[in-house]
This record gives C-alpha cells, structure tokens and sequence, in this order.
C-alpha cells in the first residue's frame, strides 16, 4: 500500500511539473504534438465528410461568436459612465433602419441554419444512415458487460475481444504502455476498401460501439438491432472505446480494428476458422483435469476476474465470491447427468436475470465453459475435486 | 413602471413568532422561505462541488488512483442531481419567493403553506439521493446511484439500492418544484398590483412563469418514467425490458422529454434576470420587452419538442433524426433574439461595471459559447462524433455553469443588498468572478478538445494522449472550486454587516423593489401599489 501511494505521489509531482513546463511554453515540441486540437485523422468517407463539415461549422460559430460579442465589447468600451457616456432612452428599433438592423441578423441566422448548415447535414444523415446501398458485407457486433464480441455471419467466425491492458498498470504498479486501455486480446479484422454494414446489439445493458476514426458512434440495445458502416480507406490499426455508461468498467472496453487488404484479411479468417474448429474439436475428446485447469485458469483471467477477481473474493457487495461459495461447492450435476436449477453449472451456462452475470452459453465455446467450470470448483481453496467434460457441456446446451 | 404607495412598517409581527428552529419550520413568510430556499443551495453547492473535485482529481493522471470505477460512477451521476435539483433549482426558486411578491407589488406568495412545505420537501429529498453513500460505508447496499443523472434502463434496472433510493428522491424533489411552480403561477396571475398587466411584469417573473409551465408540463413525465423503473426493477414489469415485450430506448424518450425542457427550467429565470440587471448598470431602459417575453414563450414551446437530439447515436428513423435536428436548430433564433436583445440594452448606455454587472456580462458571453456549440451539436452527422465525449460536458457546462451558476450569482449580488440591507464586499466580489471566469475556462475549454480527439464521457480512467487536456481541466476545476469560497465569505460578511444599502440599491434600478427599504420589511405591500 505504501510503495503505491509513493508512487501517486511521484506521479502527481511528474504531472505537476509536466504542466508547470507545458504552460510556461519550454515544453519540447515532440511532446506537444502529442496535444490532439481536433478529430483524429479521419479513415472513412463518413469521418472525412464530419470532419469537414465540423471544421466548417467552427468556423461559422467563430466568426459569429466574434462578430457577436466585438459588438458587445465595443459597447462596453465605448458606452461607459465613466467615459461620460450620456445613457439613450430607446426601448426597440425606431423606423426602418433600425428595423434592418435588428432582422438582418434573423435572416442571416435562418440561412446559416437551414441552409448552410442545415443542407450539408441533411445529406451526411441519408448517407450515414444508408448502410444497406451496395454492401459487401456484414460484422456483428455485440455488446456485453465489459467486452465486445465480433461475429462474421457469412463464416461464421465468432469470437470475444477483451481488453488486454494488464490490471497492474491501471493500479499505477506497472509502467503503463504505449497504447494503454486502448488495446485487446483479439483485434477485429476488416478489409480496406470494402462497405461493412455493422450490426449492433447488446446482451446486458445499452453499450455504444465508437471508433473515432471512423467517425461513427452507435449504441448497442439489449434485444435490438442497430446499423451503421464503414468503410475504411487506410489500413491500420484503429481504436475505440464504449461511449455509454454501461456499469463498473465502461471505461475499460475498449475497441480495436484493424484494416488490411483483402488478401490478407481472407487469410485470417481462414486463420480464424481453422481455429475454432480446432477448438470445438476438442469438446469431442475426453479431458484431463490439469488440462482443463490450465485453461480454465485462462478462461477465467480473461472473461470473470473483473467482477470476481483474482482469488475469487468478488467484490462486496455487488460481485460474490467464488471462494468458498455455496453455489461453486453445491453438487455438479443432477444423479442423472441433468443441469441442476441455479447451480455453478447453470449459473455459467445460463447467467442470473438482473445481474452483470451473463448466459457465458453464448460467448464461450463448451471446452472453455468447461475449463473454467472445473477451475472454479477447484481453485482459490474450493477443492471440490470434481470436473466436467466439455462433451457433458455440449449436452446440456 | 411607477408606484403611489409605500409599504408601512410594521415591524410589530414579529413579536408573535414562535423562537428558534420552530419558526424556520413553520414560516410561512416568502421572504424567510427565500432566503431558506437560497442558503439550502449554496449549502449544496458545496456538496456537489466537492464531488466533482474528487472526480477531477481522479481524473488528473492516468491510472487509478483515489477511487474504484464504482465509486467514481456513484459521484457523477450524485454530483448532477445535486447540482440540478438541489442547487440550481433551488436557488431559482429563492429568487422568485423573494423577488416575485417585491417586484409585481404582492405582500406574499399566494399559496404561503404549500410554500414551506415546498421547501421543507427538499432536505429529506438531498438526504435520501445521499444516504446510500452512508450506508454503504456500514456495509449496507452498494453505495449510491451509479448510472449517471440520466439512470437510463437497463442499467438502473440492474443497479442496487442506490437507483430506488434516487427514484424516491426524484418524487420528492417533483413535488416540491410543482408545487412551487403552482405558487409562482398563482401569484402572478392574481397578486399583481393593480395596473400592472401582463405586458408590464417584470421581465423576471416572466421567466419564471414560463419556467413554471414547463416543470407542471415535464416533471410529472420524469415522476413516471422513474416509477416504471421502480416497477421493472422490483415488481415484475417490462416497459423496458426487450425479452418482455419493453424497450430500453422508451426510457429514454421519457426521460428527455422531461430532460431537455429541464434546460430551459432552469436557465429562464436566470434571462428573465439579465435584462434588469443589463438596464440596471447601463441606465437605460430594457430593450424589447416584447420580443423577450414572445421568445421566452416560443422557447418554452420549442422546448418540449426537441427532447430526442439527447440520443441521436440510439438508433432512430432517419425522419426522426431530421426532424430532430431541424426542430433543435430552430430554437437558435428566439435565443439569438434574446442575445440581441441583451446587447442592444448596454447599447449606447452609460455602463458602469460593478459584480453582478460582470456576471452578466460573463454569462452572456459564456453562454454564447454554450449556444454556439450546441447548434453544431444539432447536426446529427456531426454529433456522432461529440455525443458522450466530453465535447458534451464541456457544452453543458459552459451551459448549466456559465449559463446557470453563474447566472445565480448575478442575481445574489443583484440583490443581495436589497435583502441584508448591507452592500457586499466590491473588491471580494470582482476577484470572486475573475478568479471564477478564468478557472472556469481553464476547466472546460480543454475538455471540448479533449471531446473532439476522442475521449468518452463517464469514465474513470483514460488513455495517455489525454493526460495533458485532463491536467489542465483538474488544475482549473480546483481553482474554481476554492474560488467559491470566497463567495460563501461575502455572502456571510454581507449578512453580517456592512456599509448600509439604500432603498434604490442601483443607480439606474428601476421597478417596484426598489421603491422598498434595504432590507423590506418583514411584511411588504400590504396596500398594493398602483402601476400607471
């Protein structure tokens, strides 16, 4: 406890005197360029099409702020008691230039708004919300607490992305990395130059997919489905995080893509595919229980340990333990091999109603739901001894 | 505006006034609900303030620091609830229970019980929204509500006692502005001197009455949705829950009908109050009253027909969006007239720049900043990219900040030497609003770059390349924060004394408080005034 509030310390002063340099000007201008004035360099005709019309805009809301309050500050220059300044009695505009002068600036501000403003924005909605025109494919995105999970129908490679900034360095224990809480253990791969209509929903709560990028920003809703696309001109990596409060770690989900050519993004779905047929091919043979401990461990490391934490203490009094739990050392299966209502089992399979504890049934495949099953029952002192095969799990689904 | 009658002095009431505590319980006098309703919400300004500080300081590097993500979620949706209805609201409605009556010539609210016990309603209301944080620290519940101000479902349907606690909180604190809504109504429709027309009220009640209107419209709308919450969450209902046939997007639509509305709640008493303050300190007359008064009207409509550019990112019809967005653009140009309007009253006067001049003159600024932004925050392309950044906070602040706070504080040295019979400390309060003007900025404008490169609202920790904006922003929000201090101070010195304040505070005030003595008596305009 006491080396972490050393160093806090040593990082508020490292911060206290960034600033200090930062605002008397000496800081070395590799550092400041750093600073991001505006939208990240956009990578999409949606994001360019904002940008431009945001750069636009500013303009338009600068030159009228400015015109605006001169007026008023020449007034307040001009117009003073102390420069003897005689106070005039008017109450409205008198005859007609004065009627000018005061509906010019009507008439001015209802064709900024409808006209400059409003066109161009009429057209960037119809085009933002076409995603269906010429689409050359689809991603499904889906939403859970605190994960995304990526799914290609026409392949049917599916898989969950996590983020991947060690918890060590959120804590200020570690040195923290270059792209820290913007980075995953499983990038999502889209090819350049195509139109991907994404599909957007949510499992648990509201979740907002954001890459800024590429300019678009859509929530996902718990038994809806949303769109949006995008298609990416540049390859390279883009990252995103979850825009709408969505419980203890909306800000650590963060999103990140990555666009490469066709040919290279053919070869990794092939990857992809190769794999998670590996891996349901392994629910078909028979587990060793250290086998299914060291992936449950994994298992658990990436999908529970938010909630349930490293030694299965949870966290008072939101997220149980799983140290010593009832439901964790209550019996595996029914006599008969039959899932037991409310059980470990259950619970993993199938979630609890109202809570951030998810139907895991839909996001992990029967090795890994196994794996962790039986790494649960038998880590943090559980010792329960017993484990469960995947090929039990592919029955009870 | 002129009178033929001044109030007598009759000091001798107060000798039949229970002593002590009693009497604050059972006052009935708008003048000592005023000032109740005032110090309650500087009280919770302080409060709420304090918790956004810890946010900020959380937030000033990276990493975890001071606090888990739970926590951190309990204070911002907390510090927004304070600051809206236990801060602002409050204090506007100080404003009108001492002003309303003094200005139109009433001797009192016209409903004066259903005037305490509007008061009265909020203490238990700011302890229900907090107590969770208690009860928490004795290992009861999980703190406090934890979805941000907007509890939008499924989230607050999953959340623990925190949300109830803030759902009942939220009806009490609706009919508490209700019923103080129905009083300001009521005595402005049949307390007004006589000769006094509509088309002559001051242009600050007003404000109010349209205010007035829309928290009778709105509030009950909020009191339902966040009873279909409460249904959801304990008895069996499924208005937003998809599996049972619900919608979490209703909640939504819901909230912000009573949301966006909420905006104009508080910010149209604080117009209503600048054109008397402008006129004051330039000695000239209001301009266009009538066109005030039509926008105030036009606004208050607009206003409840607007409430979906809250969430243009959920996924709406495109004819939605565009109507959305043109509606949303439309209300620029009854707010330009009343810019117009503002200006044009300094226009050629004979400006001299004491406090609540400055905070007027810093709120009309400022608030341009808020409404110039948030007319490109209407384009739905656009907003795309700033919804749930900090774009947002920063619009809404220089909004609910520089627009409402600072707007309150106009008033308070306005007329904080017609009700303590004192002046305030000048020098106090001139490095009250610098030190407040520059820190705010300093605050808030990095978190509008901070939006556009990409960082999201709501979150407790965030990724390098916004370390800087973010130490700048927390270094600011300390300032401002301490720098309100010295405003609880002058408040405090002016009660206490002070060089004496005439009947006619300012120079170049004009309506009818003025024509009363620094402080009013106890019991003002007993024979109403006659308005020619």
């Amino acid at each position: 406890m006491k080396t972490t509030y050393c160093f806090v310390r040593h990082r508020l002063l490292k911060a206290w005197l960034t600033l200090c340099a930062a605002l008397a000007g000496t800081l070395p201008t590799a550092a400041l360029a750093d600073y991001t004035w505006n939208f990240p360099t956009p990578v999409t005709p949606i994001a360019r099409d904002t940008l431009k019309i945001h750069n636009e805009f500013m303009i338009v809301i600068t030159i009228l702020f400015v015109v605006v309050f001169a007026i008023m500050v020449y007034s307040m220059i001009k117009h003073r008691k102390s420069s003897g300044h005689a106070p005039a009695k008017f109450t409205g505009p008198t005859g007609t230039v004065q009627w000018i002068w005061a509906l010019v600036p009507f008439g001015i501000l209802l064709f900024i708004d409808f006209v400059l403003m409003g066109i161009p924005a009429y057209h960037a909605v119809i085009d933002m919300e076409d995603t269906k025109t010429k689409a050359d494919m689809v991603l499904k995105v889906t939403g859970m607490q605190w994960k995304w999970q990526y799914e290609y129908p026409e392949s049917g490679v599916k898989f969950i992305s996590t983020m991947s900034t060690p918890r060590d360095q959120i804590a200020n224990k570690a040195e923290k990395g270059e792209h820290y809480l913007l980075e995953v253990d499983n990038e999502v791969v889209l090819p350049i130059n195509k139109k991907v209509r994404i599909l957007l929903t949510a499992t648990d709560v509201i979740h907002t997919w954001w890459v800024p990028q590429f300019g678009v920003k859509r929530d996902g809703v718990p038994g809806f489905l949303r769109e949006v696309w995008v298609k990416i001109e540049e390859p390279g990596v883009y990252r995103g995080q979850c825009a709408e409060l969505c419980g203890k770690d909306h800000g650590f989900m963060p999103i990140v893509v990555r666009g490469v050519p066709e040919a290279e993004y053919i070869a990794w779905l092939d990857t992809k595919k190769a794999e998670q047929a590996a891996a349901s091919a392994g629910s078909n043979r028979t587990w060793s229980k250290d086998e299914l401990m060291a992936e449950g461990k994994a298992v658990y490391e990436k999908q529970c340990v938010a909630c349930h934490q490293d030694a299965g203490q949870g966290l008072a009094p939101v997220f149980p333990a799983l140290a010593g739990s009832k439901i964790v050392l209550g019996p595996l299966l029914s006599p008969e091999g039959k899932l037991i209502k409310d059980s470990h089992v259950d619970r993993v399979l199938n979630g609890k109603e109202g809570t951030a504890m998810q139907a895991f049934k839909t996001t992990l495949n029967d090795t890994e739901l196994a794996a962790v099953i039986t790494y649960e029952r038998n880590a943090f002192g559980n010792n329960k001894g017993d484990f469960i095969q995947p090929a039990q799990i592919k029955a009870l689904r | 505006m002129s009178q033929t009658t001044t109030a007598p002095h009759d000091t001798h009431h107060d000798t039949h006034y229970p002593g002590g505590i009693t009497r604050w319980l059972t006052t009935t006098n708008h003048k000592e609900i005023g000032s109740m309703y005032l110090i309650f919400a500087l009280i919770m300004f302080f409060v709420g303030g304090a918790m956004i500080l810890a946010v900020r300081a959380e937030l000033f590097q990276p990493g975890l620091q001071l606090m888990q993500p739970e926590f951190f979620n309990q204070l911002i949706g907390i510090h927004a609830l304070i600051m809206i209805f236990a801060a602002l609201m409050p204090a506007a409605t100080g404003f009108a229970n001492w002003q309303i009556p003094l200005m139109i010539g009433a001797p009192d609210m016209a409903l004066p019980r259903i005037n305490n016990l509007g008061f009265w309603l909020l203490p238990p209301a700011a302890i229900l929204l907090t107590l969770p944080f208690l009860l928490a620290v004795f290992g009861i519940g999980d703190g406090a509500l934890n979805t941000g101000w907007t509890m939008y479902a499924p989230l607050s349907v999953q959340g623990g006692i925190g949300v109830d606690f803030a759902i009942f909180s939220i009806h009490i604190l609706g009919i508490s502005s209700i019923l103080g809504s129905i009083n300001v109504i009521v005595t402005i429709f049949n307390l007004r001197a006589p000769g006094m027309t509509m088309m002559k009220l001051p242009i600050f009640a007003w404000g109010w009455l349209i205010t007035a209107f829309l928290l009778i419209a709105t509030i009950p709308v909020l009191a339902g949705a966040v009873t279909m919450l409460l249904t959801d969450r304990h008895f069996g209902t499924h208005f937003f829950n998809a599996a049972g046939g619900g919608d979490p997007i209703l909640f939504q639509h819901l909230f912000w009908f009573f949301g966006h509305p909420e905006v104009y709640i508080l910010l149209l008493p604080l117009w209503g109050l600048m054109p008397h303050v402008l006129a004051t300190f330039s000695r000239k007359p209001i301009y266009g009253y009538k066109a005030q008064v039509y926008s105030f009207i036009a606004i208050g409509l607009l206003s409840v027909v607007v409430w979906a550019h809250h969430f243009f990112t959920a996924g709406l019809p495109v004819g939605a969006l565009l109507y959305f967005m043109y509606s949303t653009m439309a209300i620029s140009l009854p707010l330009a007239v009343l810019f117009f309007c503002w200006i044009a009253t300094m226009w050629k006067g004979a400006m001299t720049f004491e406090t609540p001049m400055l905070f007027a003159q810093g709120f009309i600024i400022m608030f341009g900043v808020a409404g110039l932004t948030g007319l490109v925050l209407a384009d739905v392309a656009a907003d795309a990219q700033y919804h749930h950044s900090y774009f947002v906070i920063a619009h809404f602040h220089f909004a609910l900040f520089a627009g409402g706070i600072m707007g309150v504080m106009t008033g308070v040295y306005y007329w904080l030497p017609k009700w303590t019979g004192h002046m305030y400390d000048e020098k106090l309060g001139k490095l009250h609003f610098w030190l407040t003007v520059i820190s705010f900025n300093l605050t808030f404008m990095p978190q509008f770059f901070v939006g556009l490169a990409g960082m999201p609202r709501r979150i407790p920790d965030y990724a390098l390349q916004f370390t800087e904006f973010n130490a700048i922003s927390t270094v600011g929000s300390f300032i401002l924060g301490f720098s309100q201090l010295i405003f609880a101070w002058v408040i405090y010195k002016c009660i206490k004394g002070g060089e004496k304040a005439e009947g006619r505070v300012w120079e170049g005030a004009d309506g009818l408080e003025w024509e009363l003595s620094s402080p009013p008596p106890l019991h003002s305009w007993n024979t109403p005034p006659v308005v020619k």
